[in-house]
């Protein structure tokens, strides 16, 4: 299962997935101007695709300010972990037969790990930034993410339990038949919110709010820190689409075209869909949003899983 | 939850609607024939300068972007000695425009202005100065002045009417 050359899938994943991360600045605004009657950036190189080099050559010659008020090592090391963290948990998706950095037997677990590790990112930047709108901020990242990554767990064991095993290339396998997203539907309603809230993207983009906190845990930042907490983000995006195409949608399965094609497709179609559903909603209350995570998901995701563990109970594991 | 669903749909329907971009530099908007742009100076249909140098252009400017000194020629017509406006403050009201008795000052539908350099934005009279009498062809303002000037007495040019006698009783 494993590839023959390691260091060649590292680098390959590593490589492809920073450059789609990169290159979904361009690939969101385009999409946001598509569903807003637009066209969006179009004029650096073709359909504007070069924008994402004029972008990165501006945010690096920014100043790199750290501002003298903050808790510096803190202030610098934040953003790495945001990106550390995401790209840890490419580790373990099966991109196709064969090419994944580490086939671990606790895979699902291990994303779920550093999907949490990714909260220290925020709150300490929005800790050690020494500024009350990014405390706010911070603040929010953390209550958000610790109550909707309760139940993100907690919808994926379903999959789990039908596959039988943590190791994501055997949750593929266990999809040959049916995709686990028939079997499955609330487990991947209810994982497709809690990875909106997870990369904090919009409706869940409270720790940010423009519109209230400036912007939240990265006010103070600027340069390429600033940037980091933003490929970290678009990072954050490609992992969750990736990990609902593997969990729920059958991975690299699919018929005629090779896996890796049937992947990439897969997980631009979950990532177009987080950029429309940022160009529709508004933003929740930050009441409502806890009540929400609370009051209905982890019940509806606790019943999803009773529910699944007296099916597999009663019907034996095929 | 139904309306939430029902928003990201219509939503997604926007990708087919009609795009309400104007591609600028290759697709040009439609400027109306009195559209408030770059500030021009008009000649009268015999090519000689429109403005007399009264000031209300400059008094009117509600940003004193206007300078201007009043000189006479030989013949005692009133003429800009320089006319100078900065484009860096105009904020193109068109109040100079209103202001104008003689139709010297006009605001044109152009706004492609840019420059890399404020200083480059200070026009002078000659980069002011059009050939043409602009909006009003045909108007001259020294044959309906009434004034007297060099050459011409009161009441003498082709369109103006002899001076009322103020003394006469006679309707």
């Amino acid at each position: 299962m494993i590839s023959p050359y390691p260091i060649l899938c590292i680098a390959g994943i590593v490589i492809v997935a920073l450059t789609i991360a990169a290159f979904l600045i361009w690939v969101e605004r385009r999409l946001l101007a598509l569903w807003q009657d637009r066209y969006g950036p179009n004029r650096v190189g073709p359909f504007g695709l070069l924008q994402v080099a004029a972008d990165a050559i501006k945010i690096l010659m920014k100043e790199d300010w750290i501002p003298p008020f903050v808790d510096q090592p803190v202030f610098i090391v934040a953003p790495a972990i945001v990106f550390v963290t995401v790209l840890m948990s490419f580790a373990v998706v099966p991109v196709a037969p064969g090419i994944i950095v580490s086939d671990l037997n606790v895979g699902v677990l291990f994303f779920l790990a550093m999907s949490s590790l990714g909260v220290y990112s925020v709150v300490l930047a929005g800790w050690s930034s020494s500024n009350k709108y990014a405390l706010v901020g911070g603040l929010r990242a953390a209550a958000q993410m610790l109550s909707y990554e309760v139940f993100m767990g907690l919808s994926l064991m379903g999959v789990v339990m039908l596959a039988g095993s943590f190791s994501l290339p055997a949750i593929i396998g266990a999809q040959k038949h049916v995709w686990f997203v028939i079997p499955q539907f609330l487990g991947f309603v209810l994982f497709l919110i809690a990875g909106l809230a997870e990369t904090r993207r919009i409706p869940f983009d409270l720790p940010e709010a423009e519109s209230e906190l400036v912007a939240g845990y990265h006010s103070e930042y600027s340069g390429m820190k600033f940037g980091m907490f933003f490929v970290g983000e678009y990072m954050g995006v490609t992992l969750i689409s990736s990990m609902i195409a593997v969990l729920f949608f059958g991975g690299w399965l699919g018929p005629v075209l090779p896996g890796l094609i049937w992947f990439l497709i897969k997980t631009f179609f979950f990532i177009s869909f987080f950029v429309l559903v940022r160009a529709a909603l508004p933003r929740p209350r930050f009441d409502q949003l806890m009540s929400f995570g609370w009051k209905v998901m982890l019940p509806l995701a606790l019943a999803n899983l009773l529910v699944t563990g007296a099916v597999v109970l009663l019907w034996g594991n095929k | 939850m139904i309306s939430i669903l029902r928003t990201v749909w219509l939503v997604f329907l926007h990708a087919f609607h009609k795009r309400i971009t104007v591609q600028y530099p290759e697709q040009k908007p439609y400027l109306a024939p009195r559209y408030r742009g770059r500030i021009i100076l008009s000649r009268d249909p015999d090519g000689g300068e429109r403005c007399v140098a009264c000031n209300l252009c400059a008094v009117a400017c509600p940003v004193d972007c206007i300078a201007l000194q009043a000189t006479e020629d030989e013949s005692g017509r009133r003429y800009p000695e320089f006319f100078r406006i900065n484009f860096s403050r105009c904020i193109f009201c068109g109040y100079c425009e209103e202001a104008c008795p003689t139709y010297a000052i006009q605001l044109t539908p152009d706004f492609e202005m840019g420059e890399f350099h404020r200083k480059n934005l200070v026009y002078e009279k000659e980069d002011l100065l059009i050939n043409g009498p602009g909006k009003y062809p045909g108007y001259n303002f020294w044959q309906v002045a009434g004034a007297e000037i060099g050459g011409k007495g009161k009441g003498q040019a082709a369109h103006e009417a002899p001076p009322v006698d103020v003394h006469s009783l006679l309707p």
